[in-house]
Formats: C-alpha cells, sequence, structure tokens
C-alpha cells in the first residue's frame, strides 16, 4: 500500500530531477517553443517541494491536489494548468483514503491524464505530454518499472511526429525531428514515481 | 550575449519595480504581478484586464490606463501569467459591472484565463471573454491551435478601453472588442532571432542573410525561411498575405510594430512602403500607428497589422488614452 509519504517522496524526486534536467528541457523546447520548459517546471516543483514540507498534508489525494494547485499558481504558460490539472484530477480521484493500492493509483492517474486530454484538446501522436502518460499509465498495472520505460519510449518516439498542439503546432513540417519537452518532463515525473516506489 | 539584466531570474519583478518609479498613475504590485490603474476600481465601468508573458513591453502594462487597460498581468518571459494574478485584477478592477478578459491564443493564456474566469466567477464576478487571433501566417485547421494573438491586441484594447470608458455595458465592451479582432489580420517578419533571459543564447537560429516569414511574438520561428529581403519586397509580401485573407471595403487601421531591435529609421521607411502596396491595393487607410508596441525582446523585425474600422471603431480609437505606452487626445 501506498501512504502519503510515498507521494511526498514523489514529489519530491520530481522535483529534484526537473532541477537537475532544467537546462536540457529547456534546450528541447527552443527550437520548437519558446526556450523556457525547464525553467518553468523548476519554478513550479520547487514551489511544491516548499509547500508540502510546510503543510504536510496527511493523505495521498491531499498530497497530490495541494501539489497540483501550486503548480497551476506558479508555473505559466500550458504547463502550470496542464501539470496541475493532471496531479490535482488524479488526486481528486484517490478521495481521502490513508492509503492507496498500486491499482487505484493506476486508476486515479488515469482520470488524472484524461482531465489532461480533455483540457488541452490533445490525443496520443499530436507530439505532446500525452505520448509519455498514456503509454505510462497503461504499463502501471504490471510495475512502477514497466511505466518508466514505457514513458521514455514515449518520449522518444516523439522525436518524428509533426506537432499538433500547443506552441509547436505552428511550425507544421518543422517541428519534425524535435523531441517533444512536455513528454520528456512527463517521463520525469514518472521515473521519479517508479524510483519513490524503489524500483 | 549580454543584457542590461542582473540575474534571469528577476528580470520581471526589476522591471515591475522599475516601471512603478516611472509610474506613480499605476499600482504596480511587483510580488503578486499585477498592474492596477491607480484610480480602479471605476464606478459603473466594466473593468478590462489582459496579460500575457513579459517580453512584448509596452504590451499589456504599458497600456493600463484611462481610455485603455484597468489592470495588466505580466508572466515570466514568454510565460503566460498564472489565474490567481488574473483573479486578483479582476477583483481589483470590479466596480459591479463585469470584467473583459482580453486573451491572446495561445495554449498556456487561454487555458490559465479559463481558470482565471471560473475562479472570479465563483467570486461573484461577471467575466466576459474575447479571444484575439489575427495572425494570418498561421492556418487555423483541425490540426493546430489557431491562429495566434498578436497585432491585433493593441487595438481591441485600445477601443474596447474607449468604450468602457464611455459607460457602455459589458456585452456592448465585448461585442466591440469580438468587431475589432474580427475585422484585423496581421503578418510578422523576423531579421533575427531574440535571446530569453533564461536560455541566455537567441532561441532560433536565423543565419544572417535570412529572414524568417510568418514570425510570431515569442521567437518561434515562423512558416517560411528566405534570403534576406528589401523593405519594398517585405512590405508586398507582409500586405499582399493579409489581403489574401482579408478584404477591407472600409478604410483601415494601421499598425507598422517594430519586434524590438529595429530602429525607427527603419519602421517609418517600412511603413512607406506598406502605404505604397495599400495605395496600390486601393485600399484606404484611416490611421496609422508606427512603432515598438507589441516587441519580441531584442528580436530584429517587424509586423503589419490592419484593422477595417467603421466609423463607430475610427471615433472610440481616436477617444483619449492616457497610458504609458500609448497617450493621445489628453
Amino acid at each position: 500500500m501506498l501512504d502519503a509519504d510515498f507521494f511526498r517522496r514523489w514529489m519530491t524526486a520530481t522535483t529534484a530531477s526537473v532541477d537537475r534536467e532544467a537546462e536540457r528541457l529547456t534546450a528541447l523546447d527552443s527550437p520548437i517553443g519558446d526556450a523556457d520548459h525547464g525553467s518553468n517546471l523548476r519554478r513550479g516543483f520547487t514551489a511544491v517541494a516548499a509547500t508540502l514540507e510546510k503543510e504536510a498534508p496527511d493523505t495521498p489525494g491531499a498530497v497530490l491536489m495541494l501539489a497540483g494547485r501550486q503548480l497551476i499558481s506558479t508555473v505559466g504558460g500550458a504547463s502550470g494548468p496542464l501539470y496541475g490539472t493532471l496531479l490535482r484530477r488524479t488526486g481528486k480521484a484517490l478521495g481521502d483514503a490513508a492509503e492507496v493500492g498500486e491499482q487505484e493509483l493506476a486508476q486515479a492517474l488515469r482520470t488524472g491524464v484524461d482531465a489532461v486530454m480533455q483540457l488541452g484538446g490533445a490525443a496520443p501522436g499530436d507530439k505532446t505530454m500525452i505520448d509519455a502518460l498514456v503509454p505510462a499509465v497503461d504499463a502501471l498495472g504490471e510495475s512502477f518499472a514497466a511505466a518508466r520505460a514505457a514513458a521514455e519510449e514515449g518520449a522518444l518516439a516523439t522525436t518524428p511526429l509533426q506537432a499538433r498542439k500547443g506552441r509547436a503546432s505552428y511550425l507544421g513540417e518543422r517541428s519534425i525531428g524535435h523531441q517533444d519537452p512536455g513528454a520528456t518532463s512527463s517521463a520525469l515525473l514518472i521515473a521519479a514515481l517508479a524510483e519513490a516506489a524503489g524500483e | 550575449m549580454k543584457m542590461l539584466i542582473n540575474v534571469a531570474e528577476t528580470v520581471v519583478a526589476d522591471a515591475l519595480r522599475g516601471m512603478a518609479a516611472a509610474h506613480p498613475e499605476l499600482i504596480v504590485d511587483v510580488e503578486n504581478r499585477v498592474i492596477v490603474r491607480r484610480d480602479a476600481p471605476v464606478a459603473g465601468k466594466v473593468g478590462l484586464v489582459s496579460g500575457g508573458g513579459s517580453g512584448h513591453e509596452p504590451l499589456h502594462g504599458g497600456f493600463v490606463g484611462p481610455g485603455m487597460l484597468s489592470a495588466a498581468c505580466p508572466g515570466e518571459v514568454f510565460t503566460s501569467p498564472v489565474p490567481d494574478q488574473m483573479v486578483r485584477a479582476a477583483a481589483a478592477v470590479d466596480s459591479g459591472a463585469g470584467v473583459l478578459f482580453i486573451v491572446k491564443n495561445y495554449t498556456g493564456d487561454v487555458l490559465n484565463f479559463d481558470m482565471a474566469a471560473e475562479l472570479a466567477e465563483d467570486e461573484g464576478i461577471q467575466i466576459a471573454k474575447v479571444l484575439v487571433n489575427d495572425d494570418v501566417a498561421v492556418t487555423d485547421s483541425l490540426y493546430t491551435a489557431g491562429r495566434r494573438g498578436t497585432g491585433a491586441t493593441l487595438f481591441v484594447e485600445k477601443i474596447a478601453g474607449a468604450a468602457a470608458e464611455e459607460g457602455r455595458p459589458l456585452e456592448r465592451v465585448e461585442a466591440l472588442a469580438r468587431q475589432v479582432n474580427e475585422n484585423a489580420r496581421s503578418f510578422g517578419v523576423a531579421l533575427s532571432a531574440c535571446t530569453t533571459p533564461a536560455k541566455g543564447s537567441p532561441t532560433f537560429d536565423l543565419p544572417p542573410g535570412e529572414l524568417e516569414l510568418g514570425v510570431g511574438i515569442h521567437g518561434e520561428p515562423g512558416r517560411e525561411r528566405r534570403a534576406m529581403m528589401t523593405s519594398r519586397e517585405i512590405a508586398d509580401f507582409s500586405v499582399n498575405a493579409i489581403l489574401e485573407d482579408m478584404h477591407p471595403r472600409n478604410p483601415v487601421l494601421v499598425l507598422v510594430n517594430g519586434m524590438g531591435a529595429t530602429p525607427l529609421l527603419e519602421l517609418y521607411g517600412f511603413n512607406a512602403e506598406v502605404q505604397r502596396v495599400l495605395t496600390e491595393r486601393g485600399v484606404p487607410v484611416a490611421r496609422t500607428l508606427v512603432g515598438n508596441y507589441v516587441t519580441s525582446l531584442d528580436m530584429a523585425g517587424a509586423s503589419v497589422t490592419l484593422c477595417q474600422v467603421d466609423e463607430e471603431l475610427l471615433r472610440l480609437w481616436d477617444a483619449p488614452v492616457r497610458t504609458a505606452g500609448l497617450r493621445w487626445g489628453v
């Protein structure tokens, strides 16, 4: 079973990973976006870590809802509402149980990913964070490690795609050949989940 | 790359502190990133709130004041503001007559303003929204996020601002804002890429002998790259791209807008060519504005925006305005 402490570890691991990879995310965002994905997410997750330390919510759902709200309030751009919605809706789906099972988390995360798809209007293959998140959720039923591998594979697979959502879509065919920064940061989020689980 | 900054993280806050010192007629809340006209809320007047990423100055903070915006929310550089800023701005300017959000069509701006509208309505503030999407360089289709919002934002903010100042109700101010957007089209050209403070190097690679046609206002590359052209050729290309999409029967407002690093000498010369093409194409010009209004940090280049106007829109355009970035009739 996974308790609030596990979810705090997930967020802490994400913060560390985003902080470490911020420059790579920004570099990926430079040719097809506006070169701020890394710095924006770093600002957001730094605020998440600080808030969780201060408020220490005691259920898994509350941890994710608070983290999501913090991202919406600090990130801006499309990433703020999208990542914020992902975590908030996942947290909401977990309810107020003190502990949740891995299958419950997989289901809740699917609800969160659906909410992101609805908010951003993106589908798999549009070259967005969805391309990492959907395969990750599919593989989460198996193991955290499988989810991590699926997310990383999904992010790599965005390279040959033409963007159909977000700012990269304005480039048309010229978005082809670049790995999507949003899918890349989503893969970091899922990798941090595996890290929190010790996998 | 040399920049007149301290560190990238404090660029926006530093600029806001400087703005506050230069413009005592504005309330500049540096911590919460909201710029409000000092006399807000004005009794009976609809509030106008706009916002977007920083780096486009004087848009939007420079357009706060009597006759134009009630408040503006600057985001991080090229990043949309967050809902908290917009809700705070709406609460500061709402006199009970409601608030119009003016939103440029970029995914981040749209999502954050949508969330803000929900939160503000929860607080009992009546919200209307207008989406600006005037950039003809980007085709609107099922597969894109739609046209970008660029130069027409200035026309929408000025004309809707004048209508609000006259005490028009929210529905009417919103309808006028929509009318301006529907009648406006833009096209932009970059001669160089811009450099964001966070990245410290040009956001895209544009060789010295080339230019980017159809560029956006975030340093995102345009749709097509060509060998450098003359001002005459660029004016032909830009105005024709707009006129392929709109066929004005009424006179137009013309905005020849600098992207930040192109001197007025070049902008005025470019405007001469723009006016020549319009004359050749039989498009009457009502008013012309030349300058740096919707910029893209240190990008060189220019955009052209045309907005077809009737008598009412023209009268509202001519109405007095007193802001840091646009000021006449007062």
